[in-house]
């Protein structure tokens, strides 16, 4: 496991990753500093018009954006290169005859990512923090008070902090579905673009189906179906029903396709 | 299977791939402090045993033991003591030789981590990288990488040294290199086994062969009962004429100053020959080539596909 994080996280690419995925929401927090009208309340992204009154809540309407669709595709490549990349540059062969067993392995390759998720949300949060007090104002200099919460109510900072928490939390269980999807993948594909690429058609299906309304009966079961849920633990009080839910779903992406990847990679033969 | 003294030894070892037979019934013996050559022909499968040997291939049926357990079950007890090199060198091309090799040692079991440092520098020294900078492997001559990858191999000190083609990519001088390490290493108590395709790598080196066609072990054997008299005696002479009329019937083949006579006492042929004055520059018993042998004990090798190829 350590030596996963040591390989990961001295490729210059990871980095590269992270930083792409932190410029978009700084381009965001710049974007909306400059242009004076923002989108009217209830209109685009989630949170985004609330940021307007408190640069404090900007690592929150980060998360918004990056949730959909950078992260993701973050995560399946990351997790797609875990057993495909290695098979390609041919250590695969090299650290199975180390020996390391084969469980162990994928179980190293699946925290390895789950760390990189951390550490990306953490610098987006982090990043935007900084970037939204700066350029957003925080709520000593605006004159709303205490911040109010999606429904109106007031909440307190403590507050306000736990249920941030509880929201990385809930992003980190849908990235940590997208990983088991891709790390099923990587365990098939011969490169690590087919196993990434594998996990995003996924990805993308599922975010096509959803506003689609003969897919309705899937619509419970899509990946990305619920992700978008953890707005509503800002809501007075907590609406759980959907992030329930959406922890749920994940939870049966995670078991089958980690399933099927252990399965697979058990009894394959490594030939590359 | 018993008997103490088999490092690798398989019963009955057999792989399917779909419909294909890729090795076929193999019963390697691989004895302590042999090198071992295993040679084929491309595509016999001799990288798909090689594999099986180490746990990466799943056997379709049969038994393997390598240092007396069985694999892949014992993977974990046996691979630490086994060094390999499977089709070529593999490494993290973003970092450094040096990196690379904390990294594997790093992952696995038996690698202490306090001596690691000395073992690195000592691997580097045996394998003649003992030089090397902080190069990224990605700068590497494959030549190096295959130095790094006979490094690597060696970080623990094996007991079993399993090399699938380790000479590929390496200068004559490297590959002399590479000989005399192995040999030496050999000599310290490492069994070693040597999958090659180049039969001159294997007749100088090992004390024991089995080659493998289309899948099944056609011959295994001691080197040196491989090689041993064909029974005729080579004769060889300015006067080849003068010779051929004096040893009528018993010369079997001849030509460019040399003959292969078959006669019962070779003290009375060489008599006979000086006393007619033929020139005798030299008469030994004819030993068979490795080449020989193994052309006689296999068909034609399995990358070809022309209309002969067909093996029933």
């Amino acid at each position: 496991m350590a030596t996963e994080l040591s390989k990961l996280f001295r490729n210059r690419r990871t980095w590269a990753t992270i930083a792409l995925i932190d410029a978009l929401p700084t381009l965001v927090a710049v974007l909306l500093a400059l242009t004076d009208p923002g989108p009217r309340p209830g209109t685009g992204p989630a949170f985004l018009s609330a940021v307007l009154t408190d640069g404090t809540l900007f690592p929150l309407a980060a998360l918004a954006l990056v949730l959909p669709l950078f992260l993701p595709i973050a995560v399946a490549i990351t997790a797609g290169e875990a057993i495909a990349g290695e098979a390609q540059q041919g250590t695969l062969r090299y650290l199975l005859i180390r020996p390391v067993g084969r469980t162990r392995l994928l179980v190293a390759k699946l925290g390895a990512v789950m760390v990189f998720v951390v550490v990306t949300v953490l610098v987006v949060a982090v990043t935007a923090y900084v970037v939204g007090v700066l350029l957003l104002g925080d709520q000593t200099v605006t004159v709303t008070g205490p911040t109010t919460s999606v429904s109106g109510t007031a909440m307190s900072t403590p507050e306000l902090v736990g249920r941030t928490a509880l929201a990385f939390g809930y992003a980190m269980v849908c990235m940590l579905g997208v990983a088991a999807v891709a790390l099923f993948f990587s365990t098939i594909a011969q490169s690590p673009l087919g196993a990434a690429l594998g996990a995003m058609m996924l990805l993308v299906a599922s975010t096509l189906l959803l506003p689609l309304d003969a897919a309705e009966a899937l619509h419970p079961y899509l990946l990305t179906r619920h992700w978008l849920a953890f707005v509503d633990l800002f809501r007075d009080p907590i609406l759980w029903t959907d992030v329930l839910r959406g922890v749920l779903v994940q939870a049966g992406y995670i078991v089958v396709f980690l399933g099927a990847a252990w399965a697979n990679f058990l009894t394959k033969d490594i030939t590359d | 299977m018993s008997g103490g003294t088999g490092v690798v030894r398989t019963h009955g070892l057999t792989k399917r791939f779909g419909h294909v037979t890729a090795v076929d019934s193999v019963d390697l013996d691989v004895r302590e402090a042999d090198v071992y050559g295993f040679l084929g022909a491309n595509g016999s499968g001799k990288t798909t045993t090689v594999r099986m040997l180490l746990g990466l291939v799943l056997a379709t049926s049969g038994q393997i033991e390598v240092l007396g357990s069985s694999m892949p079950a014992a993977g974990r007890e046996v691979l630490p003591q086994v060094g390999a090199l499977v089709e070529g060198p593999a490494a993290y091309p973003h970092l450094s030789g040096r990196a690379n090799l904390a990294l594997i040692d790093a992952t696995g079991p038996g690698g202490d981590r306090r001596s690691r440092r000395r073992r690195i520098g000592e691997a580097l020294d045996r394998v003649g990288l003992a030089s090397i900078d902080d190069r990224a492997v990605r700068a590497y001559s494959l030549g190096m990488r295959q130095r790094l990858g006979l490094a690597a191999a060696l970080l623990r000190r094996p007991r079993l040294l399993v090399l699938d083609e380790p000479t590929n990519g390496l200068d004559p001088q490297g590959i002399n290199e590479i000989r005399t390490l192995l040999l030496e290493l050999n000599r310290e108590g490492t069994t070693v086994f040597l999958s090659s395709h180049l039969l001159g790598e294997i007749e100088q080196m090992c004390t024991r062969v089995g080659v493998l066609d289309g899948g099944r072990l056609v011959l295994q054997d001691q080197l040196s009962a491989l090689r041993g008299p064909t029974g005729r005696t080579e004769v060889h002479t300015p006067d080849v004429d003068l010779a051929r009329s004096l040893l009528d019937g018993t010369v079997e083949e001849h030509g460019d100053g040399r003959l292969l006579v078959r006669v019962p006492d070779v003290a009375e042929l060489n008599a006979r020959l000086v006393a007619q004055g033929v020139r005798v520059t030299l008469l030994a018993p004819e030993h068979r080539s490795l080449e020989e042998v193994v052309l006689e004990a296999t068909t034609s090798g399995t990358d070809r596909f022309g209309r002969e190829a067909g093996t029933p």
